[in-house]
């Protein structure tokens, strides 16, 4: 059994705790404790049912947290030993816990930690490492938030969107240290869409994958990004991506367009072009419309500036940024990239050094100095 | 074992030898100047003396208190300001002699020409714990 394998189980075994009648703030201490005793003894000898040892084994561990804290209230409190016996959670128990992990009080800093600990079974020392925080901050911002959601009562549906949006941020902040938030935002995708058939849920796995496809043709072994033209497609996972378009197509089918959806049709029609210049840019402007129209971001619109230049040329592309805030994130190395695509280096140069100031990390920074360079390089040949 | 960071700025340090701003270099020699300093790190960490490095943005503010029940005053940032932090690296080594010697090293980034920068980096002790053996 695999480390996912066996995380795969947790948001099953935490719901049939809670179903059993325990708070969700010591089940989830009682699974996370399982599953450390589950590591250091499966090894040696597998349970035949291992859902049903770690059902086991957080119940007594429950118990025996439960009943520390009530000695130490000074109060009797009757639990038995083993589970009582009822139906195992049911699916809907299951989906539950997602939305209590992302409930709209929570911060999203305090809603993501608390996702990958609760439903994706990660220790708080993993979250911490991923996120590059001290362990104990880590803990303490899993522990508030369990305390904010202890009253949320889990009987009522709830907002599917904020779920979504917690493993979207899962899976933007990529890689780094040994848990992969990328593959870890994936996986949970796929377990939320075996509980709900929700289209955004699919939109929002087929997203994944397909941007998850590209991955080692985003970045050179320096670390220095590579832009989607000049990646070299043969590099890009094509098994993700017959993945993530044929989940987006079944979404795409039911007929409920969402924001995810869209996003997924733009990164599949990135992924169907053989070569960059084979990309159909006159659709894609038509889901940035359709995104537009479903989101009204800053953001999207700037995107869909871009992909404009690419569809109708550049002088189209910045007559659409000429329209948007100069403030937005990014709208400098846009124009940047549409100068540049329309022929006047000098401006774009320019505007390139003027990007890496405002770039929000360093390989960016990077990145945009160096177009700036390359082009300052250019002009300087051509005038010699 | 003390710890000392190495901090380098955009402004108010002297003037490098080699002070050619990057966006004039030549694209590979900013190639250059970006694996000199990405094999650095990774050679302090090989020699377990790394602990952290980080680049700040150019541009951020000022805040001050504004008293009981009101908000932070913010202002800025000010093009004025003499000294701006680009970014730093903090080591953890034997000696203060050795803080210098890394120090130097890191100076010695390639620049424009493919030249080391010389760029002044400031070196600054970390204050400790105090000990537990005080006589």
């Amino acid at each position: 059994m695999t480390e996912a394998q066996l995380r795969d189980l947790i948001p099953g075994v935490l719901a049939a705790l809670v179903h059993r009648g325990a708070d969700f703030a010591t089940a989830e201490d009682a699974v996370q404790e399982a599953l450390l005793r589950a590591w250091e003894t499966w090894p040696n000898q597998r349970p035949d049912d291992p859902k049903g040892w770690l059902i086991t084994t957080a119940w007594r561990r429950f118990v025996d947290l439960t009943r520390s804290d009530a000695a130490r209230r000074n109060r009797e409190r009757r639990v038995s030993d083993e589970p009582p016996p009822g139906a195992s959670a049911s699916v809907d128990e299951t989906l539950q816990l997602y939305f209590l992990c992302a409930h709209p009080s929570l911060s999203p800093a305090s809603a993501v930690a608390l996702t990958l600990r609760a439903v994706g079974g990660l220790t708080t020392r993993q979250i911490a490492q991923a996120y590059l925080v001290p362990e104990a901050t880590m803990a303490q911002r899993i522990s508030r938030a369990k305390r904010t959601v202890s009253d949320v009562r889990l009987d009522r549906p709830g907002d599917l969107r904020t779920v979504l949006r917690v493993l979207y941020l899962v899976f933007n902040e990529g890689y780094s240290g040994d848990v992969d938030l990328a593959e870890e935002a994936i996986r949970l995708a796929r377990q939320l869409a075996a509980t709900t058939d929700h289209p955004e849920v699919a939109g929002l796995l087929a997203l994944f994958l397909l941007h998850h496809a590209r991955r080692s043709a985003r970045t050179r072994a320096d670390g220095s990004l590579v832009p989607l033209a000049d990646q070299d497609r043969s590099l890009w996972r094509r098994g993700l991506i017959a993945e993530g378009v044929a989940v987006l197509q079944a979404a795409l089918a039911k007929d409920r367009l969402g924001e995810y959806q869209a996003q997924a049709a733009i990164a599949a029609l990135h992924a169907d072009a053989q070569t960059a210049d084979e990309t159909d840019w006159v659709q894609i402007v038509e889901w940035y419309d359709e995104l537009v129209r479903l989101t009204d971001s800053p953001v999207v619109r700037l995107n869909r500036a871009v992909a404009v230049g690419e569809a109708d040329g550049p002088q189209a592309g910045l007559a659409a940024l000429a329209e948007l805030d100069p403030t937005l994130p990014r709208y400098t190395a846009s124009a940047a990239y549409l100068h540049e695509r329309a022929g006047d280096i000098v401006t774009a140069a320019r505007l390139y050094v003027e990007a890496a100031k405002q770039a929000q990390n360093v390989a960016e920074r990077n990145h945009f100095t160096l177009r700036a360079a390359t082009l300052r390089q250019r002009v300087s040949k051509a005038t010699e | 074992m003390a710890k000392y960071l190495l901090l380098k700025h955009y402004r108010g340090a002297p003037a490098a030898v080699n002070d050619v701003p990057m966006d004039r270099w030549t694209p590979a020699e900013i190639e250059a100047h970006i694996q000199y300093m990405n094999d650095f790190a990774a050679r302090l960490e090989g020699s377990g003396e790394y602990i952290d490095s980080q680049a700040l943005a150019p541009e951020g503010a000022w805040v001050r208190y504004d008293g009981e029940g009101k908000p932070p005053v913010t202002d800025g940032p000010f093009a004025e300001t003499k000294d701006l932090i680009a970014g730093w690296m903090i080591i953890d080594v034997d000696s203060y002699d050795r803080a210098v010697e890394l120090a130097g090293e890191l100076s010695a980034a390639p620049g424009a020409g493919g030249k080391p920068i010389h760029e002044w980096l400031e070196v600054r002790p970390f204050l400790t714990a105090p000990p537990t053996v005080t006589e």
